[in-house]
C-alpha cells in the first residue's frame, strides 16, 4: 500500500544528500522553485497535503527549523502534530525504537525529525512505513538546510558547475557542512572548508573538498562563502583558544571581504554569533543572502513535503 | 564413567609439539596417556577420526554480565556457550555491577561457575576498587579467593602512578595485570574508528593514537617495575608494533588479538550496524592486517573473544547511544579458522597454541592450583580438558542458535569453516554437536 505512494523522484524518505543523485537534487530545487510563488500569494495555500498528517518530532530544539517546516507544512494543508523534547517521554527513557513503534501505530504519512543522535533519521526510516524527513541528525546530515542553500546560492549565481564554494567554521561538528559538501558536489561545485585542524573532520579531504587553513586564502579562491555558527561552549572543551582569536583568525570581517578578488555572496544557515565568526556589517550587509536563506527554506521544505507525498493528493491514491 | 577413550583423532598438542593421529586416554578427570594404539577395556571409546583433539581451548577474556546484568548473559549461561563454541575454560571480567572489587564478590563468580556446568570459570578481579582509578583493590585477598588476574576493562587505568603501583604490587603474587588499553581523552567518548567513515556518519572517531599512546606507557612501566602485564584486545598496528619492539627488550608482555579485529574493518559499521559498535573499535584495513600479522607471529599470544553480550533492545538504538561488544564465544573457532588458517597464514597447531597453550601461560592455569590440574596441554597429568574440532566442517553463522543469553553478533549468516564438534572438561562430555 504505502508502496504506491512513494514517489519515484525521491523515494520514501530524506536522509540526507549523500544518497541523492544529481537529477533527484536538481528536481527538488525545481520544484521547490515553484512553491516560492506560492509563498508571495494573499492566500498562501495549496491543497497538496490535505488529509495527510505530519510528525514534527523534534528530540533537540531547534525553533528555527521546526517553524519552517510548519510554515511549509500548514500551507500545503497538511494536519501536523509537535512533538518535542520538553514533556515528551523521550526524557523519560522512551527509546527511539518505541518512538518508531508508536508514530508507526498513529498511523501518520509523515515524519520530520530532528535528534542530537547521528544516524536517528536513518534508525526511524528503517522502522516505520510512513516517510521521513531528516531535519538534523548530531553530526550527520541537515538535508534541507543543505538544499536551502544550494537553491540560495542557486537564484544568486546560477548554476552550481564550477562553481568555488567555501564552508567556513567548525565543519566537525556541522551537520549542515556535511550536507553542504555532497550537495555542492554532487552538482559540480568545487568545495572547500576553511577553519583550524580542531575544527575539521578527520580525512575530510577524502570527501573530495580542499583545506583553507587561513581565512584570507579561502576568501581569495571562493565565490560563494557559507559561513556556519561556531558553538560556545567549543572553546570550554578546547577546540579553540578564545572566541577573541578565533574571530581575529579565522573570522568573516568586513576587511577581508571588500579584499575579496571577486564580489562574494555571503551565507550562514543561523543563529549566527555577531562578532565571532562573522562580523554584523557583513551579516547585513550587500554580499549577505541569509534572510533570503529563511525564505528559501520554507520553499525547500514545502517541495520534498511535496515530492515525499508522491505528488498532489488527488493523484496518490491512497483515499 | 570416568574414562574416555578418544581414538584415532589428530592430536595437536603445541605445549608438547605434537601433532600425530594418535589415541588420547583420560582417567578420573585427567590425561592418562597420549599415544598410539591404546587399549582400555573399561573406558568409553569415542571414534575422531577425521576430527581434530585438541587440548581445551580457553579465553580470558569474557565478560558473563554476573552479578548484575543477568538479562544480558549469566555465568551458566556463560559457561554453556563457551561450550558449545569448544571453550573449556573462560576468565570473567570483573566489570559487573557491582565490580568484582572484593574476595566475597570474587568466591560468588567462582561458585556460580562451579555449579554452572559448562566451562570452567575462573573470575578476574578489579584492579582499583569500583573500578574508579583511585584506591587499589586488595589484591592478595582477591587471589587468594580466586582471581586469575587483575583488570579494570571497560576502562582503561588512567592514573600512570597508581598502575605502577598495582604492577609492583601484583609481582608478590605473580598475578598478571590486564589492561584495557584506551587514552579517555583521546577517545573523547568517540563511537568507532576515526577516519573517513566516521566522518561521512558524523560519528565522533577514537584515533588509534588513544590506544597507542596507552599501550606506550604501560609497556615502559612494565619495563620499569618488571611487572606482568597482559594487554587485552590490541586493535592497531601501531600497537602491535609496540608491543614486538617491547617483547625484543625482554619486557614481560603477553597480548590479545580478538577476531573480530582480525576479521573486519570498520566499513563494517556501514549505516550505524551497532552490531559493529565495539572497543576498541574496528580499524583500518591495515589495523586489521596488522592484528592478523601480530597474531601468526606471536605478538599477539592469545586469541580472545572479548564476548560481551548486550540484550537485543540496547543494541537496538542509534549508535552514539548503543553500547559497545558483540558476543564471540560461538564464533571464535569458526573465524580463526577461516580467517588464519585456511587462508595459509598459521597452521592448525598456531591456532590451537593461540588459543589453549598461550591463554592458560598467560593466566598461570597451566600450573596446578586449587586441587585443579594443569590446562592448556594434553601432556599426562593434565586435566582431561579436550576440544574435538572438525576442520571440514562448513558451517553458516545463525544467532537464533547461540547458547549464550544474547545474540549482538555482525556474522550473522557468514559462512565459516571449522567448529567444535565436542568439548570435554575434566573427563566428562560438557557439550556435543547435535549434527
Ligand atoms: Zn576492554
Amino acid at each position: 500500500m504505502a508502496q504506491e505512494l512513494v514517489n519515484p523522484v525521491l523515494g520514501k524518505d530524506l536522509i540526507g544528500l549523500e544518497e541523492l543523485t544529481r537529477e533527484q537534487i536538481t528536481a527538488i530545487l525545481d520544484t521547490a522553485e515553484t512553491f516560492k510563488e506560492i509563498s508571495e500569494r494573499p492566500v498562501r495555500k495549496v491543497p497538496y497535503l490535505r488529509g495527510r498528517t505530519v510528525v514534527n518530532a523534534f528530540f533537540e530544539n531547534s525553533t528555527r527549523t521546526r517553524v519552517s517546516f510548519e510554515f511549509a507544512e500548514k500551507r500545503m494543508g497538511a494536519d501536523t502534530v509537535s512533538i518535542s523534547t520538553t514533556g515528551s517521554s523521550v526524557q523519560k527513557g522512551e527509546t527511539l525504537v518505541d518512538t518508531a513503534r508508536n508514530l508507526e501505530a498513529m498511523r501518520i504519512d509523515m515524519v520530520v525529525i530532528r535528534h542530537a543522535s547521528s544516524g536517528a533519521a536513518r534508525f526511524l526510516a528503517e522502522r516505520i512505513e510512513s516517510s521521513v524527513i531528516n531535519a538534523g541528525d548530531g553530526k550527520h546530515e541537515h538535508p534541507t538546510q543543505g538544499l536551502l542553500d544550494l537553491l540560495t546560492i542557486r537564484d544568486h549565481r546560477g548554476p552550481l558547475e564550477g562553481l568555488k564554494v567555501c564552508i567556513c567554521g567548525d565543519v566537525l561538528h556541522s551537520r549542515v557542512a556535511r550536507s553542504n559538501i555532497h550537495g555542492l558536489k554532487r552538482l559540480g561545485a568545487e568545495v572547500a572548508v576553511c577553519g583550524p585542524m580542531t575544527l575539521m573532520p578527520p580525512d575530510v579531504g577524502d570527501l573530495g573538498v580542499r583545506w583553507f587553513n587561513r581565512i584570507e586564502a579561502a576568501i581569495e579562491w571562493a565565490d560563494v562563502l557559507n559561513v556556519l555558527r561556531l558553538q560556545l561552549e567549543r572553546m570550554k572543551a578546547g577546540f579553540i583558544p578564545s572566541l577573541r582569536e578565533y574571530n581575529r583568525v579565522f573570522g568573516v570581517t568586513r576587511a577581508r571581504v571588500e579584499a575579496a578578488p571577486r564580489d562574494l555572496l555571503i551565507l550562514h544557515p543561523g543563529p549566527m554569533n555577531r562578532g565571532v565568526e562573522i562580523d554584523s556589517d557583513v551579516a547585513d550587509g550587500p554580499h549577505s543572502v541569509i534572510l533570503q536563506q529563511v525564505t528559501n527554506g520554507v520553499a525547500v521544505r514545502m517541495a520534498v513535503l511535496y515530492l515525499l507525498s508522491g505528488g498532489p493528493a488527488t493523484e496518490g491514491g491512497d483515499a | 564413567m570416568s574414562r574416555l577413550l578418544i581414538r584415532g583423532g589428530r592430536v595437536v598438542d603445541p605445549s608438547q609439539g605434537i601433532d600425530a593421529v594418535l589415541d588420547v586416554l583420560i582417567d578420573g578427570g585427567k590425561i592418562a596417556r597420549v599415544g598410539e594404539g591404546i587399549e582400555s577395556s573399561d573406558a568409553e571409546t569415542m571414534d575422531a577420526s577425521g576430527l581434530v583433539v585438541a587440548p581445551g581451548l580457553i579465553d580470558v577474556h569474557v565478560h558473563l554480565r554476573e552479578p548484575g546484568g543477568e538479562h544480558k548473559e549469566t555465568i551458566a549461561s556463560g559457561a554453556r556457550a563457551a561450550a558449545a563454541g569448544g571453550f573449556t575454560a573462560v576468565v570473567a571480567m570483573p566489570n559487573t555491577d557491582p565490580p568484582i572489587d572484593s574476595p566475597a564478590t570474587v568466591g560468588y563468580v567462582k561458585a556460580a561457575g562451579l555449579r554452572a556446568g559448562g566451562a570452567r570459570v575462573f573470575p578476574s578481579g578489579c584492579i582499583t576498587l569500583g573500578q574508579k582509578g583511585e584506591q587499589l583493590t586488595e589484591i592478595g585477598e582477591l587471589m587468594a579467593a580466586g582471581a586469575v588476574c587483575i583488570t579494570d576493562d571497560g576502562r582503561p587505568v588512567m592514573n600512570a602512578g597508581l598502575l605502577r603501583m598495582a604492577l609492583e604490587y601484583a609481582q608478590s603474587f605473580d598475578l598478571p595485570v590486564a589492561l584495557h588499553e584506551e587514552e579517555l581523552t583521546l577517545s573523547r567518548g568517540g563511537a568507532m574508528n576515526e577516519g573517513i567513515i566516521a566522518t561521512r556518519l558524523g560519528l565522533t572517531g577514537i584515533p588509534n593514537a588513544a590506544e597507542d599512546v596507552m599501550i606506550a606507557r604501560d609497556l615502559m612501566l612494565a619495563e620499569l617495575t618488571g611487572g606482568r602485564l597482559h594487554i587485552q584486545h590490541v586493535a592497531t598496528r601501531g600497537g602491535v608494533d609496540l608491543i614486538r619492539a617491547a617483547k625484543a627488550k625482554g619486557v614481560r608482555v603477553t597480548a590479545e588479538g580478538s577476531p573480530h579485529h582480525f576479521t573486519l574493518t570498520d566499513e563494517a559499521v556501514g549505516w550505524y550496524n551497532t552490531n559493529a559498535k565495539m572497543n576498541p573499535p574496528l580499524r583500518s584495513a591495515a589495523d586489521r592486517d596488522a592484528v592478523r600479522q601480530g597474531v601468526a607471529d606471536g605478538t599477539l599470544d592469545v586469541i580472545a573473544t572479548d564476548h560481551a553480550p548486550h540484550h537485543y533492545d540496547e543494541k537496538e538504538q542509534a549508535f552514539e547511544d548503543a553500547p559497545n561488544g558483540i558476543v564471540g564465544l560461538e564464533t571464535a573457532v569458526g573465524l580463526a579458522y577461516t580467517e588464519l588458517v585456511a587462508t595459509g597464514l598459521i597452521g592448525l597447531a598456531e591456532m590451537i597454541e593461540r588459543m589453549s597453550c598461550a591463554p592458560a601461560r598467560a593466566m598461570n592455569l597451566d600450573r596446578a592450583a586449587d586441587g585443579r590440574p594443569p590446562l592448556g596441554s594434553l601432556r599426562e597429568g593434565s586435566a582431561g580438558d579436550v576440544t574435538l574440532l572438525d576442520p571440514m566442517l562448513e558451517w553458516t553463522v545463525d544467532p537464533a542458535g547461540f547458547l549464550s543469553l544474547s545474540r549482538n553478533t555482525p556474522f550473522g549468516g557468514r559462512k565459516l569453516r571449522c567448529r567444535a564438534v565436542r568439548t570435554i572438561i575434566g573427563g566428562t562430555t560438557a557439550w556435543q554437536s547435535s549434527a
